[in-house]
């Protein structure tokens, strides 16, 4: 049975003179959640943005349930993304649905599904980002940080099997911050995802963590657990865990 | 010495070729690259559209909005077009002692001219703007992408709809404002004299024939059509930050009023060539 989700090989992108990724070379399991650090700036959403072909790596491979990113048509890359949730750092809600539209929104395509039953996983979803109360608003009339959460929702609606979340808890309170990392657990003991998760919140990675990658200057500079990348001898990795 | 000489003058003339190339050149270059870009899309759009699923609910809520929302701008505009054409005209007509032939005159102009014209500028002005406004900012906040990486076809759901949507709304937004462009004549014609309103659509209806409607008709066809692409364009196309989608929505104001220009042109020399 293959267990290697996602395969990446010598990827390499740059924009102009900006060599923002040099040569990542990253491996991620069934199951396992992966904690990617490094400054801003560094290329860490430009990293997952090159794994769902969002932007497309000058070089490279890119492995994604066995298949190479660069062979498939159309058709494929769909089928393909839709086992892929991704959580954009800016959220991304579609600004001319309200909640339960955005999160209605992945499903269309799935006329399998009964009305109530899309209804129910709308209800189960949000009530696990702890937002019930606002499937009828619009996201202009939500907060970043409920904004953020709906965005979370909508990744999970279709129970991928791969799930990139770019800082998923930047802009939330510490409470909501834990109640959300915890969520990515649940998520990830429950159905067996893989996952990437971007972040800065040391706290957020402590919980998630199975394994941590820190970038810099393009290539993954240090790469271990949570716990002995915070015990680093390396002054500069150890400083992200301050 | 001598290659300082040949420099010297060589640095002039190098100067007003790279002043041609920065001024013009690359204008024009980037101009074809445009219309290169916007034949891709054009031709996206006809490869995406025949094949299925189709976006039905989303195409009927985008007729709605292009369409319907902008029929009380158009019905304003299509009254005040034909009762200030009639107003204007009476004086010349009556000098050639004509004025029996108002009703008739204006009609004509109205429905094979003004009525497309003014009606498709006016539909560039509110519908390309907003289209391209609205993908652009969708294009910015990475809605777009979000669509993408949901395994969707953004540009079936949000480009295809509103080409189409566009394509058959402005002929129907167009008859509509023929319509009340006529009514707008006869109470111009009425204000100095008497004439019924079986009269006034009797003198109308006499004047005009097949050759002034249909080729009108065709072509709003496909100024709907220019509008709702380069609106497309421009907005799924825009640079990324904020001030892409204001430049996106200025771009398809001034282009797509262009293009219904152009288009124009060529439909007019067109009729005139089967006319005669
Ligand atoms: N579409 C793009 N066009 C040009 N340059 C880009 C584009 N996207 C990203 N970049 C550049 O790539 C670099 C990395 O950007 P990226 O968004 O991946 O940073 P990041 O590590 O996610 O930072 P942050 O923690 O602030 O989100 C930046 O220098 C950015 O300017
Ligand atoms: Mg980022």
């Amino acid at each position: 049975m293959e267990t290697t989700i996602v395969e990446i090989e010598h990827l390499n992108k740059s924009f102009g003179n900006n060599h923002v990724l040099r040569d990542i070379n990253l491996k991620i399991e069934k199951g396992e959640n992966l904690v990617v650090f490094g400054k801003s700036g560094s290329g860490k959403s430009v990293l997952i943005k090159c794994l769902v072909d969002l932007i497309e790596p000058d070089e490279g491979k890119v492995v994604l349930f066995g298949k190479t990113m660069s062979d498939l048509n159309d058709d494929e890359l769909n089928a393909l993304r839709k086992k892929v949730g991704f959580l954009f750092q800016s959220a991304a809600l579609y600004d001319s649905m309200t909640v339960r539209e955005n999160l209605e929104f992945p499903l269309r395509d799935l006329k399998t599904k009964a009305k109530e039953e899309i209804e129910a996983l709308v209800f189960e979803v949000l009530k696990s980002v702890g937002l019930e109360d606002a499937i009828d608003k619009m996201p202009s009339e939500l907060s970043g940080g409920m904004r953020k959460r709906v965005g979370l929702a909508r990744t999970l609606i279709l129970k991928p099997e791969l799930i990139l979340y770019d800082e998923p808890t930047t802009g939330l309170d510490p409470i909501t911050s834990k109640e959300i990392s915890k969520l990515i657990l649940d998520v990830q003991s429950k159905y067996h995802t893989a996952s990437i998760i971007i972040t800065h919140d040391v706290e957020c990675a402590r919980i998630t963590s199975n394994r941590m990658i820190i970038i810099k200057d393009g290539i993954c500079y240090a790469e271990g657990t949570f716990k002995e990348l915070s015990e680093s001898k390396d002054e500069w990795v150890r400083s992200f865990f301050k | 010495m001598s290659t300082d000489l040949k420099t010297a003058s060589a640095k002039p003339l190098e100067k007003v070729i790279e002043h041609i190339e920065n001024r013009y050149i690359k204008n024009i270059k980037s101009f074809f690259e445009e219309v290169t870009l916007l034949t891709r899309l054009i031709l996206r759009f006809f490869k995406t559209a025949v094949k299925p699923p189709f976006e039905f609910a989303e195409l009927i809520k985008q007729a709605y909005l292009i369409g319907y929302k902008s029929f009380p701008l158009v019905a304003i505009t299509g009254f005040i077009m034909g009762l200030v054409l009639t107003i204007q005209s009476r004086p010349t007509l009556a000098d050639f002692g004509a004025e029996s032939w108002l009703p008739a005159m204006v009609a004509v102009s109205i429905i094979r001219e003004i009525g497309p014209v003014i009606t498709a500028l006016i539909f560039a002005g509110k519908v390309g703007s907003g289209i391209g406004a609205e993908l652009a900012s969708m294009k910015v906040t990475e809605q777009i992408d979000a669509m993408e990486v949901s395994g969707m076809n953004p540009f079936k759901y949000l480009v295809v709809t509103r080409i189409a949507a566009a394509t058959f709304m402005l002929p129907i937004l167009v008859i509509a404002a023929d319509a009340i462009s006529l009514y707008g004549a006869y109470i111009g014609v009425n204000l100095k004299g008497d004439v019924s309103f079986h009269l006034f659509f009797l003198q109308v209806f006499g004047k005009l024939t097949f050759s002034d409607v249909f080729p009108a008709f065709i072509k709003t066809i496909f100024f709907g059509f220019a509008v709702g692409s380069i609106g497309c364009y421009k907005g799924y196309n825009a640079s990324k930050g904020t001030e892409g989608v204001g430049e996106a929505a200025n771009a398809a104001v001034v282009f797509a009023s262009l293009a219904v220009f152009v288009l124009d042109m060529i439909a007019v020399q067109l009729t005139s060539l089967f006319d005669s």
